[in-house]
Order: C-alpha cells, then sequence, then structure tokens
C-alpha cells in the first residue's frame, strides 16, 4: 500500500508517494530528485544522509518518510541562500578545505549549521562533539573543525 | 539495505496504538534509532509496524518533586535539553551521537534494553518504573512495572506483546545526594564496553553497571561508599579510610557482575574496567554529594 505524503522541502511543498518502508532518504533522491543528500551506510553511522527536520539534524536513513509527513525539512540544496550565494558554514568549508571526495560533506554542513545555530561560538571540544556523529575519510577531520570555528566568525560578522 | 515490507498503522491516540497492538502482531515504532537500522540490516522483519509518531498525548516531561515522567514520544535531546533530572541529562550525553539524539527516544531505549546502554541503568539505579498500556477489550488498561522487575533479559523487556510502554519514571535526586557516570568506549558514540552509574547519598551508595551482564547490574554498596569518600586530601587519615573503602567497593561491584567476552575485549578485561569506573564513578559522585552538602 502507497502513502500520499507532503514535505515542506526547502521550502517548497512536494508531494510524493511512497510505500510505508520507503526510507527518507530514498524519497529524497529517489522521489523528489534531491540527490544532494548522500547515502553511505544506510544503519545511522556514517552521517552523510544527514538533513534537518524542523530545524534539528537528523538521520533521514533511519527515519520514514512516512511517519515526517507535513514536516519541514532543509537538505543540502537549501542551505544557500535564494540568490545563489554560498552560506557562511559553505564558504567555510570552501575557504578551509573542509572536504576533498565531497561523499560526506552534505551530512556535516547540515550537522554544523544546526550546531552554529544552537551554540554560535562553540570551543573545539563541542565542535568536535557536534561532528562526532560524521565520519570523513579524506580530511582526517582537522580542517573541517577549522572550517566550523571559520563559519562560527563568518556568521558573527554577518549578523 | 532497505527495510522488508510492512503493514503500516499510525494511530492517533493511545486507545488506538493499544487496540492496533492487541489485533494485529505488531512492532512499536518511535524514534527508531536502533528499529529502523535493524530493519535496514533485516535483522528483524516484523509484518506490522505501529508507528506512535502522530499519537497525542505519548510525549511530553513532566517533573515534580518526586522525580520525572517522561513520556514515550520524548527524545533523547528534548530530555537532555530540560534538564529535569541531573542524572539522566549526565546519561544521555553518553548516547549516541547528538543527532541520533534528536530522533531516539528514552522510553524507546528502555524497552530495547540493550545491556550495554545507559539508560537503562539509570533508571535500575534509582529505581524508577515504566509504565505500560494494552487494550483489554473495552477500555485501556495501565500496569507499572519496576525497574527491578522491567529488564528481563538481553535486548528483552517486561514489555509483552500488544503492550505499549506509555511513559517512564525516574525518581528524584535528594538535594544532598551525588550522581556520576563513567563509562569506556572503543569510539565516541558506541555502546560502552563498561560503564557504571553511582548513586551516593548520605545515608550510602549504590551502582548500576552496564555492559557486565545480561541487564544492568545493580548493587547496593550500603554504607561502606559515603560522602567523605569524595574527599581530595589523599593524606588525612580519614582519606585512607575513605580510599581503602572505595577499593572494597569497587572489588564487590567486581564480584556482583558476569560479563562475557565479545569481539570488543574480553571477560576478564570487562571485569577489570567495571571495578576502575565503580572506583572512579563513586569518588567523583561522593564529591560532588559533599559539595552540595556544603563539606
Amino acid at each position: 500500500m502507497e502513502h500520499e505524503i507532503t514535505l515542506i522541502v526547502n521550502g517548497t511543498a512536494r508531494r510524493a508517494r511512497v510505500p510505508a518502508r520507503r526510507l527518507l532518504s530514498d524519497c529524497l533522491r529517489h522521489d523528489l530528485g534531491l540527490t544532494g543528500t548522500h547515502v553511505g551506510c544506510e544503519h545511522g553511522v556514517c552521517g552523510c544522509c544527514t538533513v534537518l527536520l524542523d530545524g534539528r539534524p537528523v538521520r533521514s536513513c533511519l527515519t520514514f518518510a512516512v511517519t515526517v509527513d507535513g514536516a519541514e525539512l532543509t537538505t543540502v540544496e537549501g542551505l544557500a541562500g535564494r540568490d545563489g550565494r554560498l552560506s557562511a558554514v559553505q564558504r567555510a568549508f570552501a575557504e578551509c578545505h573542509g572536504l576533498q571526495c565531497g561523499f560526506c560533506t552534505p551530512g556535516f554542513l547540515c550537522t554544523v549549521t544546526a550546531l552554529l545555530a544552537e551554540n554560535p561560538a562553540p570551543t573545539d571540544d563541542e565542535v568536535i562533539d557536534g561532528i562526532s556523529g560524521n565520519l570523513c575519510r579524506c580530511t582526517g577531520y582537522q580542517n573541517i573543525v577549522k572550517a566550523v570555528h571559520r563559519a562560527a566568525e563568518l556568521l558573527a560578522e554577518e549578523a | 539495505m532497505k527495510p522488508p515490507p510492512f503493514t503500516y498503522h499510525a494511530p492517533r491516540d493511545l486507545a488506538a496504538a493499544v487496540r492496533t497492538l492487541a489485533e494485529v502482531d505488531g512492532k512499536v515504532l518511535a524514534g527508531g534509532q536502533s528499529l529502523i537500522p535493524m530493519l535496514n540490516m533485516r535483522l528483524a522483519a516484523p509484518a506490522h509496524l505501529v508507528d506512535i509518531n502522530r499519537a497525542e498525548g505519548l510525549g511530553g516531561i513532566e517533573a515534580d518533586p518526586a522525580g520525572v515522567r517522561v513520556g514515550a514520544l520524548a527524545r533523547h535531546s528534548e530530555v537532555e535539553r530540560s534538564g529535569a533530572h541531573p542524572l539522566l541529562t549526565r546519561a544521555l550525553r553518553l548516547v549516541a551521537h547528538p543527532v541520533i539524539r534528536n530522533r531516539g527516544t528514552v522510553v524507546g531505549s528502555l524497552v530495547h534494553a540493550d545491556p550495554a546502554a545507559e539508560l537503562p541503568a539509570v533508571l535500575a539505579v534509582l529505581g524508577g518504573a515504566v509504565r505500560v498500556a494494552r487494550w483489554d477489550g473495552g477500555a485501556v488498561a495501565v500496569r507499572e512495572v519496576p525497574a527491578a522487575e522491567f529488564f528481563v533479559g538481553p535486548m528483552e523487556s517486561a514489555v509483552a506483546p500488544g503492550e505499549l510502554a506509555v511513559s517512564a519514571f525516574f525518581p528524584a535526586l535528594g538535594a544532598h545526594d551525588g550522581v556520576a557516570f563513567e563509562e569506556v568506549a572503543r569510539r565516541h558514540g558506541d555502546y560502552a564496553l563498561a560503564g557504571v552509574c553511582a548513586v551516593v547519598t548520605p545515608r550510602g551508595a549504590k551502582v548500576a553497571c552496564v555492559g557486565v551482564g545480561p541487564v544492568p547490574v545493580v548493587v547496593d554498596l550500603g554504607d561502606l561508599v559515603n560522602l567523605d569518600s569524595g574527599a581530595p586530601d589523599p593524606r588525612a587519615a580519614a582519606d585512607l579510610r575513605a580510599a581503602a573503602d572505595l577499593r572494597a567497593a569497587a572489588e564487590a561491584v567486581r564480584e556482583a557482575t558476569e560479563p562475557e567476552a565479545d569481539i570488543h575485549a574480553s571477560a576478564a578485561y570487562r571485569r577489570h574496567l567495571v571495578g576502575v569506573l565503580a572506583e572512579r564513578a563513586l569518588r567523583e559522585a561522593a564529591r560532588e554529594g559533599a559539595a552540595a552538602r556544603g563539606a
């Protein structure tokens, strides 16, 4: 049996017909064509599929699309401004080389966006705890941590 | 890595939820942070899933002087942020990663009853209870299950088929009680190899250990450890005695546990570890309690 659902994705209401077992990650990628959300491990370990659900980061691979019918979601596609200008977090990642292959990046960007919204000036330890649920096999994390601090600076300057 | 098909139910209130559970052989979906990985890996394939996320009246955190009642839909992060119970807050910081805690529920963790999970130990050491509901044919019937009877075995709680855990009650701490939760995990956010949750009161001390038995292992240490055990000056005679008491307490904890070996650690290592962690947790809790008392 299929379910008719509506998701507010990046400010736009999107409808989809999905079976109950459709993971939110697959719904975003396959039903809505938003392939920016990446799927890594599909059991909640890698963090690549992290999206913002009503402003809070969650694993889209550990959520059924039908459960969040009616919810507001932000994916990596929705982080940049309407004029296409990258968000402060995205610019900081580019500036600090916080990515190499880019596979984990959508998850990091969503996690860090929420982290800085809640804690605009995190300490090193808070950054490390905040991103502990996202795996990156390229960077060794040092530049990601730098990018989080840089994003905090940019956000403070632009506030 | 996709969940097997199932019939989906999304009841709108408690009565509808337990009626559905009485009719079908269903698994309850709340936060899903343990259940959905198991479905994705096809370790579980329930025919019916009863999603309680839309059910009214199952959320909420109610605190009163007697303790804190946490509803079935209260997320880990919500309870952590509320700061309603200091020991619960401390334990929640050790549960998985912040992103998982945005979705996972406290009651779900209890019902899941992983022997290495933190929250069952908190319920056990405080002597809390879980409220469980079922449909008795005409109305919702509710029973309270004390923590000592709630954890039946590894990944097995007292919630029977057809029942729904609706809330958990965590008794409040006294004004002069100190608490601590110490654990060692291979990686940040992993289940612990062993962990110890300690409560030290002016009258005595109690610990609950995780990862070293089929269910949380509660050890009542009586007045072996007290608030003086946290005193900071090891040269004072009272403190030497306190240090000896802590070592004796750690030994009592080691003897009470039955750790098993697995790929992550041997049984002997876990037994050693739980003693070290017990000593650390008791000292920390005693220190906190002594500070609260103004000692």
